[in-house]
């Protein structure tokens, strides 16, 4: 199985190799520099991770042909890169709009967690083996747990942090078990082998087992129904720029384990994972829709569409083709840019007002008219409206439900998207419409703010108008499952 | 390669919005400016477009076509035809009279305008696209600055309610037919969104008759077919004077247009067998909301219901499917168009005056504004269908292709005419002619140049187009021929 070493092996974790040099870098820096010059730290780990992104599309780009290596731990193919790049990308616009936020964003912990996290995310979407798989998503769940719970002054952000944890780690334990039973079941961790070793059964019944025992762990990743409850709660206490690292990367993570697992390791029983997760879906978007619709905290009714979102994504997974998964990863993408825009538009705005209310947004269009031009953009593109990344994303998802004949889940799913449209409305109603006393008073945008948001207006804008080149990029990545 | 004449009237609007939105804040002469220049580009672009149209060759013509979305079959592909020329055309005075009449707007007139041309853009793209997928993207697009502009800049009684309750309504319809399309995508087998492609796919019988309901109605909603019209004459209330314009004048077409294209055209078979049944929903249309209007106290709400009845029989011009109808709905919708606009403009200047709209409190206005009583009087006349008016020229086939089809229908929607007469000549009477109670008296100015201008172009069309058919009606018959053709006949 081991192979002499070969630059392949490099290429594979070229990432994970500059990420962890970065870590490296953002802890002598901060050991290094003085009080008042912390505020470089966040531009180094922004400027790092870009510059990894650039580095990878350069010398680290997959072959058509996907290979397994490190000893089988790792498999490098386009799945793994597509997704590798989305969170480097979020991670880095998440350093740039954690830098300015008070008691945040000059400390050298948050990067140094921040990259971890990333770094674990890396290793999910690519790892090949189940105690790979497993080490990967401990390493972006722990450092997860504690950025949740990075404002250690705050009683909502602790809360968020212990809650996290705490449900983290119980699904986390049944996974295992979940893993446990597989490898106990075919006797070898490697992903690529279970199928094979499974075939020798004839009884199924303790292969879903484990099979349910999993995707306890997987829902919990993505935030769908029933493993939902943790999110409204972390997502609205934690620090802004982290909920929106938390409420994309994170579940973009676990949608890359999730697609790669399904169809790799349970390839003969598609119907009825299919079946099961098409429920899971319509219990998902239903129910994190009804819910937002009666939020009053931006971020609390935000953590509600995030759990509709994965909602609609497990739809893309449901229909189990080529055409469902690219939907699903561009979905990710534009899904990404979008909520990445919103959260970092609720963390501009709370910094200076100190509320996340949505009626504290009244008088916001005449106060920062740009920020509510971002939070146009972006919830519009939540709601899946034209010119924006959300509408294609949602097009393409609806497209290969109905591709796979399932029409109903189609229509359940544009049904809710209606709901989706309606709260929405009702934000941007307020930003626009309500008039406040305070609507006069400035609200400063720090650079590092104005660079990120105008980065991610102008992906939504891009990926929603400009498909073709994000379009073949997801279908390779989708091709390297099939 | 040719002139993009087309793209350029596409996105003329929306990039003058984006730039709009770069202009400083204080600057609202210079906003203005701006949006009027834009404004007359586009009309320009759009009367070149309807008078270079060759009717003889007939068929799509100024067609560009560029790859989006290869993977899909989904292509940037625009052209127009003869049902669309006049659609476009119509789009462009709309816009213009519109910012002619939205000088006076003083609350952030930037975003005001930014947003009603992006509105302007996704009406545009949806008159020209020939792909599919392009429709349903600008159809969207169109729907949703409508929820701003009337939420923000609408009349401050009913326009949160409205704005949402109109926007919902639209969306619903358009993700029905959403999901309506992608069946027809992957039934068709072809692999493209292009149009032109998938009227030759051969939908099986079955697939159309279930499938048609679904396509014609969720598009027909922005028409305003019967029970789904409730959203417009609430929506057309809360709006502000040039939304309203744009609403009933242009995005109602949008709705019969894309049920059209997509329902009738790509669908005839699935057409042939509901539309017995979809006649008698644009009956109530055109009859009751006739009624509805003739008991209104609320100017606005007058023309609001009556523009239900018009587009009804825009509706059951296409449900006669017959050459006729489809002649007259063609040139109703263009002519429908103009003259509501025409209305909601005068509603929107007696408005400003009285600050009132109920119709008992109004009166003598023709002493105050003559010029508007007379534009008021012409777009009345057409509104009754009176020969020497484009309305007659739209109304006469319609009703001699329903005599053909379903006669007993034709018979029962004349009605209307009667009732549309009896609540025009109401208002005509009591607002213009009666007596102007003593507190409206001490404060009433004429209108002003850029409302005249308007004024006088909306109404010069119509009569134009009344008193010379010929202007019009070869080129939408040449779209109806091909409509006729991909319906199997005569």
């Amino acid at each position: 199985m081991i192979s002499t070493f070969d630059l392949t092996m490099i290429k594979a974790i070229l990432p994970e190799i500059f990420l962890v040099l970065l870590g490296i870098i953002i802890v002598i820096v901060d050991l290094t520099t003085k009080e008042e010059q912390k505020g470089v730290l966040g531009w180094i780990s922004a400027a790092g991770l870009f510059f990894i992104i650039i580095i990878s599309l350069l010398f680290a780009l997959p072959g058509d042909q996907s290979i397994s290596t490190w000893g089988g731990m790792i498999r490098y193919d386009w799945l793994s890169f597509v997704f590798m790049i989305l969170f480097l990308f979020g991670a880095g616009i998440t350093s740039l709009l954690a830098m300015d936020i008070p008691n945040l964003g000059r400390r050298g912990e948050l990067y140094l967690l921040l990259l971890a996290s990333t770094l674990g995310m890396c290793l999910m979407a690519s790892s090949a083996d189940l105690v790979m798989l497993y080490l990967a998503i401990e390493t972006t769940s722990i450092p997860m747990y504690i950025l949740a719970g990075f404002m250690t002054q705050e009683k909502k952000s602790t809360e968020a942090g212990f809650k996290y944890l705490l449900f983290g780690a119980l699904t986390s334990a049944i996974l295992l078990y979940g893993f446990s039973l597989i490898y106990g079941f075919t006797g070898t961790t490697n992903i690529y082998s279970l199928a094979e070793g499974f075939s020798k059964y004839t009884n199924s019944l303790p292969i879903i087992g484990a099979f349910l025992l999993v995707l306890v762990g997987f829902g919990f990743k993505v935030a769908v129904f029933p493993f939902h409850f943790w999110a409204p709660d972390v997502y609205e206490g934690a620090p802004t720029p982290i909920t929106g690292f938390l409420s994309t990367a994170s579940k973009a993570a676990g949608f890359a384990v999730l697609i790669r697992f399904l169809i790799i390791v349970y390839p003969e029983y598609t119907q009825l994972w299919s079946a099961l997760l098409a429920a899971l879906a319509v219990a998902t978007m239903t129910l994190g829709n009804l819910m937002a619709l009666t939020q009053k905290n931006m971020k609390r009714m935000l953590a509600y569409s995030s759990i509709a979102h994965a909602g609609y994504i497990t739809i893309g997974v449901v229909a189990a083709s080529q055409e469902g998964f690219s939907a699903v990863i561009f979905y990710l993408i534009a899904y990404l840019l979008t909520n990445l825009a919103v959260f970092g538009a609720v963390s501009v705005i709370s910094r200076t007002t100190g509320s996340d209310e949505i009626s504290s947004y009244a008088g916001l269009s005449r106060r920062a008219p740009g920020i509510s031009l971002v939070l146009l953009v972006g919830l519009l593109s939540l709601a899946g409206m034209p010119p924006l990344g959300g509408f294609i994303a949602k097009f393409l998802i609806f497209a290969s439900a109905v591709n796979a004949g399932m029409i109903w889940l189609a229509v359940i799913g544009v049904l809710n998207s209606i709901i989706g449209l309606y709260y929405y409305l009702i934000v941007l109603k307020v930003i626009y419409l309500y008039r406040s006393d305070d609507e006069n008073s400035p609200l400063p945008i720090p650079k590092a703010y104005v660079l990120a948001l105008f980065i991610l207006t102008f992906g939504i804008i891009l990926v929603g108008t400009i498909f073709a080149p994000w379009f073949s990029w997801v279908t390779q990545a989708a091709a390297a499952m099939f | 390669m040719q002139f993009p004449v087309l793209s350029l009237i596409v996105f003329a609007p929306i990039l003058t919005g984006i730039f709009l939105l770069l202009i400083p804040k204080d600057n609202k002469t210079e906003v203005k400016v701006t949006a009027l220049a834009a404004a007359i580009v586009t009309l320009v672009l759009s009367i070149w477009v309807y008078f270079s149209y060759d009717t003889q060759l007939g068929g799509y013509q100024f067609q560009e076509q560029y790859s989006w979305l290869p993977a899909m079959g989904i292509s940037y592909f625009v052209g127009v035809d003869g049902m669309s020329v006049p659609l476009v055309l119509l789009t462009g005075i709309v816009m213009f009279t519109g910012v002619l009449i939205s000088w006076k707007v003083d609350d952030r007139p930037r975003e005001f305008f930014a947003f009603l041309f992006i509105l302007a853009t996704g009406v545009f793209g949806v008159f020209v696209s020939l792909d599919l997928f392009m429709l349903i993207f600008f159809y969207e697009i169109a729907v949703f600055p409508m929820y701003l502009l009337i939420a923000i800049w609408g009349w401050k009684v009913t326009r949160e309610y409205a704005a949402m309750k109109l926007t919902l309504y639209l969306f619903i319809g358009s993700v029905v037919a959403l999901v309506g399309v992608l069946a027809m995508y992957y039934s068709s087998g072809l692999g493209t969104f292009n149009m032109l492609e998938m009227e030759r796919a051969g939908f099986s019988e079955a697939f159309q008759k279930l499938w048609f309901p679904f396509v014609f109605i969720g598009f027909a909603v922005l028409g305003g077919i019967f029970p789904f019209h409730n959203w417009s004459p609430d929506g057309h209330v809360a709006a502000p004077t040039a939304v309203s314009m744009f609403h009933a004048g242009v995005l109602m077409k949008l709705g019969a247009f894309a049920a059209l294209r997509v329902g009738i055209m790509l669908l005839p078979e699935g057409a042939k067998f509901w539309m017995p049944y979809l006649v008698i929903l644009t009956l109530v249309n055109v009859v009751y909301g006739a009624f509805i209007a003739s008991v209104q106290t609320d100017f606005k709400y007058v023309i609001g219901f009556s523009s239900v009845s018009h587009m009804g029989l825009v509706i059951m011009g296409f449900a006669t499917l017959n050459s006729n109808g489809m002649l007259g709905a063609g040139v109703q919708m263009f002519s429908h168009g103009v003259m509501t606009a025409l209305f909601f403009a005068v509603v929107g200047m007696v408005y400003d005056q009285a600050h009132t709209r109920e119709i008992p409190l109004l009166g003598g206005f023709r002493k105050v504004m003559p010029l508007v009583m007379l534009t008021f009087i012409i777009g009345g006349l057409v509104s009754m269908g009176m020969p020497g008016f484009s309305g007659f020229v739209a109304e006469f086939p319609i009703f001699m292709g329903l005599w053909t089809s379903y006669p007993l229908v034709a018979i029962l929607a004349v009605i209307s005419i009667v009732i549309t007469a009896a609540y025009i000549i109401r208002i005509i009477g009591k607002v213009f002619f009666g007596q102007m109670p003593q507190e409206l008296e001490s404060h009433m100015h004429n209108v002003t140049v850029f409302d005249k201008v308007a004024l006088i172009l909306l109404a010069g069309i119509l009569v134009v187009v009344g008193v010379f058919p010929g202007v019009m009606v070869p080129i939408v018959q040449s779209g109806v021929d091909n409509v006729i053709r991909l319906l199997g006949g005569a």
